[in-house]
């Protein structure tokens, strides 16, 4: 054991400690990112993903780009112009890598675009009812138990069929079977922050009551939200490939990720494996990758 | 009640607290000690290391917390040097800790008598069914708590706070312990309950002849309860002696600070002795004596190296310019 | 006695009771009956504080202590009884004077950590009230942030930080700024120094006697700590289940208390002149409000109770010129 009697003397005051264990302990506090550091690399891969089809071989959606007699080409395979297939290419003759590219765009933009509008509804009908009480908190929450009484896909099943087919029905199709969540989460935690002094002190200053609730209140409720909503960015999305894959979400000229898997289904059991894996490989990494990061970024938050 | 025979014998512990920046002494070097029977009351106000004193002497600190240094002897043997299968043996049979929220000590989902029992089979596995029973009883109703039979099938949530601290005790006095160490037990409690606390933990430790580390920040709870009285400041003991000595004639300026703070030895309506400044955090202690900052008497001297322990028969303290008023 | 009372508070009363939700709603149009769970939090308060006094409450916890604080700052409305603000009824009051007594009656809390807003840097904090109620320009709004934090002894430089940057004792100071912006004559301090330490206490302390002789503030004074009372109180009330059981000027209450409770709580108070002292303490647990004992709340725990204690209840009365208390004992003409 390191010598008690010294003690190392540093620019800042205060008598430190060298022992040896210290470095041991230490690596297994570094191995904790920050919550800056999740939500960086979260905004890289999102940016990624957005920006990648400029970077496409080819334009999948261009019918005229298309050449049908390079349907159901192998990975790898030469096209008529001389470029090459990485990942093969679709009965229509699509470049697989670039189909996948857009549709990844398409699966991120319904995945955000329906977590993004479900926590600003759920989170103000949640705060609503946590600070209102009474009736309007019984509306509410009955209304969010109905909701998440039904299964989630039968609801979007259902919606959709009357809706039709289209990329803004599917994101509604989402919203509207998503905000319960966010609703009873905020709600939980609107409650308990309201009981705290902080809003006792706001109240006794006059402040009227949108105000506490909107810039004393919110603020503090939003942490377990936006943990929540962070995970919710790839349900959202594997919802959407699910609904695709039916047939009921998005329309066959912009496939996402889940149309893609499905048009290469028939396929499968004939050996063209690259018009379903492929699709199915980019889908789980991009899941993938959203949850670790959601999962590094919620243990970060939770520091007690 | 106490007899000359040292129980607990504390020399240089200093636990230390790993972070990104460093290993911060939370104990900086700690020398006390506990006769049989005796009461000794650990003060000092948050910061100060008090309760992560109590903690190292049995082994309860996890990472990133350590203790680096020191020995803690208890009867002769160095709990230091014990493995963690050895302190299990001793922490409720011989050593029994009482915790500040009584729901540490108590398992909310497990009956108070089932807590009871297993306390009992866990260092007595003979005891039958019947006597481990009439042993919880007698602890029950020893701590005042009525119909005690009844209230074995009890859980937790089922007694007011003042009566789950008595069970707390209950069941540290269940195997006739030499020594407790109590961690702020009455802190969050309401004066009359405390004082009928205070009460049982001194009757029981009469009876039964058991030390007792009384930690707290209560200056009064300790010059009623105590023997004798350890003062902490940022880590380190500053004074020691018998609660006579140290609480009527300090030698160290912050007791003597603490005690003339106190509303109750001021006169009333005139403006409060202060303490300037504030105690400093793990990080920001100073290099030589750590309450120099906020001493009205400090010296050169005091801001190069910590003040050793000065011995004066009894009682001890750390100071280069003590106060000297003498006992009456 | 009105011309001068800030506050007058006439048998005031609250009860807590918890609506009953759809599954008791629907047993009880079965037929079936409830039970009542009524929290009887404040149960009949006369007290009066006149401009400039310093009345400390002391209580232990189911008193209703601080309900009876919440009540007095307009934070909670009484379910009986009047609060009086100048002269007129608070529950009267609209518009202009609403907002008069509101930021007149101003109240510190106990916890110095959940009464600042953990998002707010501490300029926002004290600067808010300032902007909202249009009180001063908003070019001199970080004047007066500078101004008020001097006056809690803090120095400017702490306007950017927030409130876990900062210590304990150092949040209460901004509790106590936030209140002197909004310049209210009348302060309820519910517990302000119970969560800090002892030196850090003595500080707070002197600051609350600082500011009160500095503006002539009113103080309600809730406490446990009786040492802590003592020290800054004109008179002293005793709280016990709900009632106000003895009250009188601060030197009476300790040199000549009445009550068996205030007895009682006397004794147990810890008292560093005091060495190895034999506890003989009260019996009985506190009584929770959700079921008071009959008559004399405190008859079972009473040293002294007398068969009359368990049916009636006593009332306060005047024992000695500014001191009452109620007790059967001082009865001594049979009633």
């Amino acid at each position: 054991m390191a010598d008690p009697n010294q003690t190392k003397r540093v620019p800042t005051r205060g008598p430190m400690l060298e022992t040896p264990r210290r470095n041991a302990i230490l690596k297994k506090l570094n191995a904790r990112p920050t919550v800056r550091g999740s939500a960086i690399a979260l905004a890289v891969l999102m940016l990624f993903v957005l920006i990648a089809p400029y970077f496409a071989p080819q334009n999948p959606y261009d019918l005229m780009a298309l050449n049908i007699m390079d349907g159901r080409l192998a990975p790898g395979a030469e096209s008529m112009e001389g470029g090459r297939y990485w990942l093969g290419t679709d009965s229509q003759g699509r470049d697989m890598l670039s189909a996948i590219l857009y549709g990844l765009r398409i699966s991120l933009l319904v995945g955000l675009s329906a977590v993004v509008l479900s926590t600003l509804i759920g989170s103000f009908l949640g705060l609503l009812a946590a600070f209102k009480g009474g009736w309007i908190d019984t509306a509410i929450m009955r209304l969010v138990d109905f909701i998440l009484g039904f299964p989630t896909i039968l609801v979007a099943l259902v919606l959709l069929a009357v809706m039709g087919r289209g990329v803004d029905k599917v994101v509604i199709a989402l919203v509207v079977v998503q905000w319960a969540h966010y609703a009873r989460i905020m709600r939980g935690r609107a409650l308990q922050e309201r009981r705290k002094e902080y809003i006792e002190a706001a109240q006794n200053l006059g402040f009227p009551a949108w105000r506490i609730m909107l810039f004393h209140l919110m603020p503090n409720c939003l942490s377990p939200v936006m943990v929540f909503a962070t995970i919710q960015i790839a349900t959202a999305i594997v919802l959407e490939a699910t609904l695709s894959f039916l047939g009921v979400g998005v329309p066959v000229t912009e496939p996402s990720l889940g149309l893609l898997i499905a048009s290469g289904f028939e396929y499968l059991l004939s050996g063209d494996y690259w018009i379903s894996m492929f699709p199915g490989i980019a889908l789980l990494l991009l899941i993938l990758s959203i949850n670790i990061i959601g999962d590094r970024m919620r243990a970060s938050l939770d520091p007690r | 009640m106490s007899q000359d025979k040292t129980l607990l014998d504390v020399r240089g512990l200093r636990t230390a607290f790993h972070t990104e920046a460093g290993a911060w002494p939370a104990v900086d070097g700690v020398d006390f000690t506990v006769r049989r029977g005796e009461i000794v009351g650990l003060v000092g106000e948050s910061g100060s290391g008090k309760s992560v004193t109590g903690f190292s002497l049995i082994g309860l600190i996890d990472p990133p917390g350590e203790v680096v240094a020191g020995e803690v002897i208890f009867d002769g043997v160095d709990l230091c040097k014990q493995t963690e299968e050895q302190l299990r043996k001793l922490r409720g049979d011989r050593i029994a800790m009482i915790f500040q929220d009584p729901l540490m000590t108590l398992n909310p989902v497990l009956k108070v008598g089932e807590q009871m029992r297993e306390a009992i089979f866990t260092h007595y596995p003979k005891t039958t069914r019947k006597q481990a029973d009439a042993r919880c009883v007698e602890a029950l109703e020893m701590v005042g708590i009525p119909s005690a039979a009844t209230r074995l099938d009890n859980y937790p949530h089922e007694f007011s706070g003042g009566m789950r601290q008595r069970v707390a005790i209950a069941i540290a006095m269940l195997n006739q312990p030499e020594l407790i160490i109590a961690d702020e037990p009455t802190t969050a409690l309401d004066v009359t309950i405390q004082g009928q606390i205070l009460y049982q933990m001194q009757k029981l430790c009469r009876a039964h002849d058991t030390a007792l580390i009384w930690i707290t920040h209560d200056l009064g709870v300790v010059a009623e309860l105590a023997d004798r009285v350890a003062v902490m400041y940022a880590g380190r003991i500053v004074e020691t002696g018998t609660v006579d000595e140290v609480l009527s004639a300090p030698r160290h300026p912050y007791t003597r600070g603490l005690l003339d703070s106190m509303p109750s030895t001021a006169e009333p309506g005139q403006r409060l002795h202060q303490i300037d400044g504030m105690a400093p955090t793990l990080a920001g202690r100073e290099i030589g004596c750590a309450f120099r900052p906020r001493c009205p008497n400090a010296i050169a001297r005091c801001a190069e190296v910590p003040p050793e322990n000065t011995v004066e028969g009894e009682r001890s303290y750390r100071c280069y310019v003590p106060l000297v008023q003498e006992l009456v | 006695m009105s011309d001068t009372a800030v506050i007058e508070l006439r048998d005031l009363r609250k009860r807590f009771e918890p609506r009953p939700d759809l599954a008791q709603r629907i047993l009880t149009m079965a037929g079936k009956t409830m039970p009542k769970r009524t929290v009887h939090a404040v149960n009949g308060v006369d007290l009066t504080l006149a401009r400039g006094e310093v009345v400390g409450l002391v209580g232990e916890s189911g008193c209703g202590k601080s309900t009876l604080g919440r009540m007095v700052a307009g934070l909670i409305r009484p379910t009986e009884g009047t609060v009086t603000y100048k002269g007129r009824d608070a529950a009267t009051l609209t518009g202009r004077d609403k907002l008069d007594y509101t930021l007149g009656v101003q109240m510190i809390f106990q916890d110095p950590q959940a009464s600042l807003n953990p998002r707010q840097r501490l300029h926002k904090i004290l600067g808010e009230s300032l902007r909202v109620h249009k009180l001063a320009a908003a070019k001199d709004v970080p004047a007066r942030v500078d101004q008020a934090l001097s006056e809690v002894g803090l120095s400017a430089e702490y306007r950017d930080r927030f409130p876990h940057q900062i210590s304990g004792g150092q949040r209460q100071r901004i509790g106590i700024a936030r209140a002197l912006m909004v310049q209210p004559s009348f302060l309820v301090c519910d517990e302000p120094v119970a969560a800090l330490d002892v030196s850090i206490q003595a500080q707070v302390i002197n600051l609350f006697m600082d500011l009160r002789d500095r503006h002539g503030f009113t103080y309600l004074f809730i406490s446990h700590d009786l040492g802590v009372v003592r020290h800054i109180s004109d008179r002293v009330a005793i709280m016990y289940l709900g009632r106000i059981v003895e009250i009188a000027p601060a030197r009476e209450i300790f040199a000549r208390a009445n009550h068996p409770y205030t007895q009682a709580l006397l004794t147990e108070m810890p008292n560093v002149a005091q060495r190895g002292r034999n506890f003989t303490p009260i019996k009985g647990e506190i009584p929770s409000p959700l079921n008071p004992p009959s008559g004399c709340t405190f008859h079972p725990r009473c040293p002294h109770a007398m068969p009359r204690c368990k049916v009636e209840a006593p009332k306060l009365e005047d024992i000695a010129p500014g001191h009452r208390s109620a007790c059967f004992l001082n009865d001594t003409s049979a009633a």
